[in-house]
């Protein structure tokens, strides 16, 4: 990642330049008091971390146990809740309180007893599923060894996806958790679904605006990070989300045979000029445009003229402009279904949203136009723009690393094309990506820095990749990385699709690193070549005693790809491996792969 | 084998193929290795070539190669497999087998009748490939030497008419066959899951010795006054003398082939020598003994000079038959007498000497699928089911449904009526056109073959009409590329592919398969070509004497000069 180094450049020896850049941004703006307070804050840590420190500087003066101080607790699988626990320690900085900002992976859970206030910003994925980094604070505070808290006040903000089935859910967990050994809450609990920025950041200022009295009695302010988690890449990209870059396609090529039933393409964007800098692992953020036949269908099942001013976000725009380019249209959730049933009065509507699961059954396979075809009526365009959500930017995990492309970004992008209740249906960003957008055609994007999936620091380290379907994206990435570091340690990539000779996603790449003594191993799973379905879980239980030897030998294992069924079968595949050739129990087994994931050595990039 | 220095070995650096065969462990090579690698669809370095001599080809759809680059993904890797199927005798039980494995298991869901007087499967995948020997095995079929530097399936004249001198020919056909059969137990043990049998015994190959041959070998067992099997494109023939309608002995002719390469004059296709005659029981002898010395003698320093038929030009067609008289302990006898008449088969029912009924069906280019009109490959099947006697395929490319029983014949008639297999109104001109397979699965193919020729006959259809020649037709050939699998360069009009879309046109071959065509006009489009045709069409219309041949005609009439000693004048102008 490359900065400005407009005054003093990092100490090296001692810290790296984005500790530095966090450190100086973090001590920004405070008087000489604080500076001094902050110093002999930072000896104390350096003692609690054990090693030989003077005790001289032990006594230095250390904050008082009960003074307030806000533990911001973030648990991120994309980076979002990890944003905004960023942003509440802005705010918190801004109002002068003493803040800490920590990773539910690298926070103690014993230390909860101790806190004072406590931020939790958690993102729920699959069915209800805590992200990786929060699982075993979740676990513990829903276990018999949850404390009891005497002086604890918390808030919660949850992040989710309300056309899921347990929106929330961990956040919620949380909540009810924390409430449940004692906790007080600050300020109501928030359940933030996909377009979350302006919720969120109400709710932010909220909770400052209500911690105002415990923290205005304090002394001192002082704010902390964490040890070798810095703030980094929050502020690093001039191109973010809201402020997107206007990028060009380069190349939009379909890398699935001519019979595959799989329509996947290789996509290259060029970044040229931008600046932007992105790492292996990291994803790339994708704003796109609602198909013109797609939104002309539904001004025509409307009865709505395209031609109509409408206000969204304040702002007026005509309504097929909203229909193209702000609102979600693609995907089908509650609010939709229920201001739209509302604005027409359907009747049928009514009658299915009477019954949750079969309402939820129902939207999980149709987009917005299959519920106006199927339940008809009229409604304003004003009322059409109300009941949709705004578009939000889709993520894809990077397929290249700027090692090797330099200012390009590459993409495996499955296109969702399919056939259901008589018509056509795209996915609203792979429709755009795959068949939309011309080459040099206009896209915007930014970068989503993922931290929790990163290759390991030391180039000898040897890796297990995972990566079945467009899972094998950000591998590609890796390989690219490892081949420019003259990387030394050892790459096994596990693959798996239905058909070898159809879906071999970059087949003569991988022959190519397998060639050079790059790729040290691959092994592959088709799992329509036979009669019996074999998929990535089969090989590496197949491989299970080399996995285990590699594993042994420090390998980082990585997983990517669908969260639902795969991630799963390759856990449960992982944990029988340590349990069979490690000579474990299962619990033992268990234990060993929790390690693996604290040790950030079992990464998962799941979707 | 003699291990004195002979005059006639060619000095200097030994071909890269002489290296793999001498390294490949008896045909072995890593074939297995490759066989466990997931990574590609293909066999690598050596076992490319290997793989040839068990009878298959690495090939791949040249027709979606470019589009597969692009999509990152390798060529579409299969092989082509060409069974070992002496005179061309194919069971129902076999039959059906087959049948099963191309529709189930193959890429093109076909069955390849072959100018070898076998069957081939195109598209089938490496993990496949296995379970294909396996299955062959089982039926009684198997693809050995069908390939590679070795002696290649055996061709028999598909006589259905003398029944009984048809059987003594073809026994002696399969028996050849086995005798010059290489001896290594590499194909049971790769494809079979033979058991490893360590031998330290050397040589492994009594006849075709350990390095194998320097090139391909063909061979047939021909029964005049067919031609049928082309005897001047095989290196050995066997042609059958008869007395009293029993087999006595055969005349053997020598160093036949029709392969060469573009743009270089040293090679040429040539016309089989005359050795002389030798009664039946000196054949494997005299077999074995052509095959040394061709073993011997053959060039292994350039591959495009290793065929028997230069060797012959080389060393003396006197000096290699003596060779062959002393290795073999025979003294050749003067040749008797016989005459070709005629190569193409005997479409309909002809009732044998047996009483049993034989009836040959025309298969356009030899590909027995189901078309939309024609479902050729069910009312194979289905005629499979029912049939008694045997299946023979013929050098032509088509199928002969022998041994029907009086009784039966009805039956049979009716589903190949129903199939296709029996169409109403074949022109001749149709019946004596034939292609090899060329693109999109051969390698080697520099323009189409296969798929032209329909087009192409219908085209030359119109031109014999045009001129008033419907009832007759010219011996018309399409090969893809000059090594020559379509026989070209025994036709009366031949093209040799050249480039997309592009052909040599050769001229003034015979009906008899005795006579080379000359080129006439290079590397010409298929409008030029039916230009030209035109103009020739008509002229033979005018101008031929009564009966005249087409082949015959242009050289009577001076538009190509014949080749006579093609080593010497097949590229005079």
């Amino acid at each position: 990642m490359s900065q400005d180094s407009n005054s003093n450049s990092a100490p090296g020896a001692v810290l790296n330049e984005q500790q530095w850049n966090a450190i100086t941004q973090a001590i920004a703006g405070l008087n000489r008091d604080q500076l001094t307070w902050v110093s002999g804050y930072a000896a104390g840590m350096a003692a609690a971390q054990g090693g030989a420190i003077a005790p001289v500087i032990q006594s230095a003066t250390a904050p008082a146990g009960d003074a307030p101080t806000l533990t911001i607790l973030y648990g991120s699988q994309t980076g979002n809740a990890k944003g905004i626990a960023a942003q509440c320690q802005a705010k918190a900085e801004a109002a002068g309180y003493s803040s800490k900002l920590v990773s539910m992976a690298d926070y103690k859970p014993r230390n909860l007893k101790g806190e004072t206030h406590v931020a939790v910003f958690v993102s729920t994925h699959g069915e209800g599923d805590a992200p990786d980094d929060a699982i075993e604070l979740h676990e513990f505070l829903g276990g018999k060894k949850a404390p009891k808290l005497a002086n604890t006040k918390y808030a919660v903000l949850g992040l989710g996806d309300s056309s899921y089935e347990f929106f929330c859910q961990t956040g919620k967990d949380f909540d009810e958790r924390l409430g449940k050994i004692g906790g007080k809450s600050i300020v109501e609990r928030l359940d933030c679904d996909v377009d979350y920025e302006a919720e969120a950041e109400a709710w932010l200022a909220k909770l400052i605006e209500a911690l105002k009295d415990d923290f205005s009695a304090a002394q001192a302010p002082a704010v902390a990070v964490q040890a070798g988690v810095a703030v980094q890449g929050v502020a690093s990209q001039t191109y973010t989300k809201k402020a997107p870059f206007k990028a060009v396609l380069i190349d939009s090529q379909k890398i699935t045979g001519r019979d595959s039933v799989k329509d996947i393409r290789h996509i290259e964007i060029s970044l040229e000029d931008s600046g932007i800098t992105y790492q292996p692992g990291d994803a790339l953020g994708v704003w796109f445009k609602n198909a013109a036949t797609l939104v002309s269908e539904l001004l025509g099942l409307l009865s709505l003229d395209g031609d109509t001013e409408v206000i969204v976000a304040d702002t007026t725009t005509t309504l097929v402009e909203a229909l193209t380019s702000k609102l979600e249209l693609t995907l089908s959730y509650p609010n939709f279904i229920k201001s739209y049933q509302a604005a027409t009065g359907s009747e049928s509507l009514a009658a299915l949203m009477e019954d949750k699961a079969q309402l939820r059954t129902y939207m999980a396979e149709r987009q917005i136009i299959d519920i106006v075809r199927d339940h008809p009526g009229t409604l304003s365009a004003q009322q059409l723009v109300d009941a949709l959500r705004p578009l939000t930017p889709r993520l894809y995990s990077i397929a290249s690393s700027q090692a090797e492309v330099e200012e390009e970004v590459h993409l495996t992008v499955a296109h969702v094309d399919y056939e259901a209740f008589g018509h056509r249906h795209q996915g609203g960003a792979s429709g755009f990506l795959c068949e939309y957008l011309e080459e040099n055609g206009e896209v915007e994007v930014f970068v989503e820095n993922n931290d929790n999936f990163r290759l390991p620091t030391d180039p000898n380290t040897p890796v297990i990749m995972v990566g079945p379907g467009t899972g094998i994206a950000p591998f590609r990435a890796f390989m690219q990385e490892r081949d420019a570091q003259g990387a030394e340690g050892k790459n096994w990539l596990f693959f798996g699709n239905p058909h070898f000779t159809q879906d071999f996603l970059y087949q003569v790449e991988w022959q190519g690193y397998v060639k050079e003594g790059l790729l040290d191993k691959i092994t592959l799973a088709f799992s329509r070549d036979q009669e019996e379905k074999i998929y990535v879980q089969h090989r590496l239980l197949e491989n299970g005693k080399e996995v285990y030897e590699w594993l042994e030998q420090g390998a980082h294992f990585y997983v990517c790809g669908d969260a639902m069924h795969m991630a799963k079968d390759v856990e449960n595949a992982l944990i029988t491996i340590v349990q069979e050739h490690g000579g474990k129990s299962e619990a033992d087994a268990k234990a060993y792969v929790v390690e693996l994931r604290k040790a950030k050595r079992y990464q998962k990039d799941v979707y | 084998m003699s291990n004195e220095k002979s005059p006639f070995i060619v000095e200097g650096k030994l071909a890269d193929n002489e290296r793999l065969k001498r390294e490949s462990n008896n045909l072995r090579g890593t074939i297995e290795a490759d066989l466990k690698d997931q990574l590609t669809g293909g066999f690598t370095a050596d076992n490319f070539q290997l793989i040839r001599f068990h009878g298959m080809y690495q090939q791949d759809d040249r027709d979606i190669r470019a589009d597969r680059a692009k999509q990152k993904l390798e060529p579409l890797h299969n092989v082509m497999l060409r069974a070992r199927l002496p005179g061309g005798v194919i069971t129902p039980d076999q039959w059906l087998a087959i049948d099963k494995f191309a529709a189930e298991q193959t890429l093109y869901g076909s069955i390849r009748l072959t100018t070898r007087q076998t069957f081939q499967f195109h598209g089938v995948l490496k993990p496949k490939i296995k379970s294909m020997h396996q299955m062959l095995n089982k039926v009684g079929i198997d693809s050995i030497a069908t390939a590679g530097d070795v002696n290649r399936n055996v061709l028999c004249t598909s006589n259905p008419v003398e029944s009984e001198l048809h059987l003594q020919a073809f026994e002696w056909a399969k028996k050849i066959s086995e005798h010059l059969l290489p001896k290594t137990r590499a194909y049971a043990e790769i494809w079979l899951d033979g058991e490893k049998v360590e031998t330290t015994e050397k040589p492994v190959e009594p006849i075709l010795g350990d390095n194998y041959l320097p090139r391909k070998f063909k061979t047939t067992v021909v029964i005049p006054p067919q031609n049928d099997v082309d005897v001047h494109a095989n290196d050995l023939n066997f042609v059958a003398i008869a007395e009293n309608g029993q087999l006595v002995g055969f005349n053997v002719l020598v160093g036949g082939g029709l392969a060469m390469t573009h743009g270089d004059k040293s090679t040429y296709p040539r016309k089989a020598s005359d050795f002389g005659f030798i009664p039946l029981t000196s054949t494997l002898d005299v077999a074995a003994a052509v095959v040394t010395t061709q073993r011997d003698w053959g060039n292994r320093v350039n591959r495009k000079n290793a065929k028997t038929k230069y060797t012959l030009e080389r060393v003396g067609v006197e000096n290699f038959k003596a060779e062959v008289e002393k290795r073999a302990g025979v003294t050749f006898q003067e040749s008797r007498p016989y005459e070709f008449t005629g190569r193409g088969d005997r479409f309909g029912w002809v009732e044998g000497i047996d009483g049993k009924y034989h009836l040959t069906v025309f298969i356009e280019n030899g590909r027995i699928l189901d078309y939309p009109n024609k479902t050729l490959k069910t009312g194979c099947a289905e005629i499979a089911k029912i049939h008694k006697g045997d299946f023979r395929l013929t050098a032509n490319q088509n199928l002969i449904i022998a041994g029907v029983a009086p009784e039966d014949k009805a039956a049979i008639e009716s589903l190949a009526r129903e199939h296709g297999l029996i169409a109403p109104a074949i022109s001749n001109q149709r019946l004596d056109s034939m292609a090899c397979v060329a693109l999109p699965t051969c390698p080697l193919a520099m323009a189409e073959a296969e798929r032209y020729l329909p087009d192409a006959v219908t085209e030359l259809e119109g031109l014999l009409a045009k001129h008033g020649l419907e009832q007759d037709s010219v011996i018309f050939r399409v090969t893809g590329c000059p090594n020559g699998c379509g026989r070209a360069m025994l036709s009366e009009v031949g093209l040799v592919g050249k480039g997309p879309g592009k052909y040599n046109l050769h001229l003034g071959g015979d009906r008899e398969g005795t006579r080379i065509p000359r080129m006439y006009r290079e590397n010409i489009s298929e409008q030029e070509i039916m230009a030209e045709l035109d103009v020739l069409l008509g002229q033979w219309a005018k101008e031929r004497n009564a009966g005249e041949a087409f082949g015959d005609f242009v050289v009577r009439a001076g538009v190509v000069k014949p080749v006579i000693d093609s080593a010497r004048d097949f590229y005079d102008a």
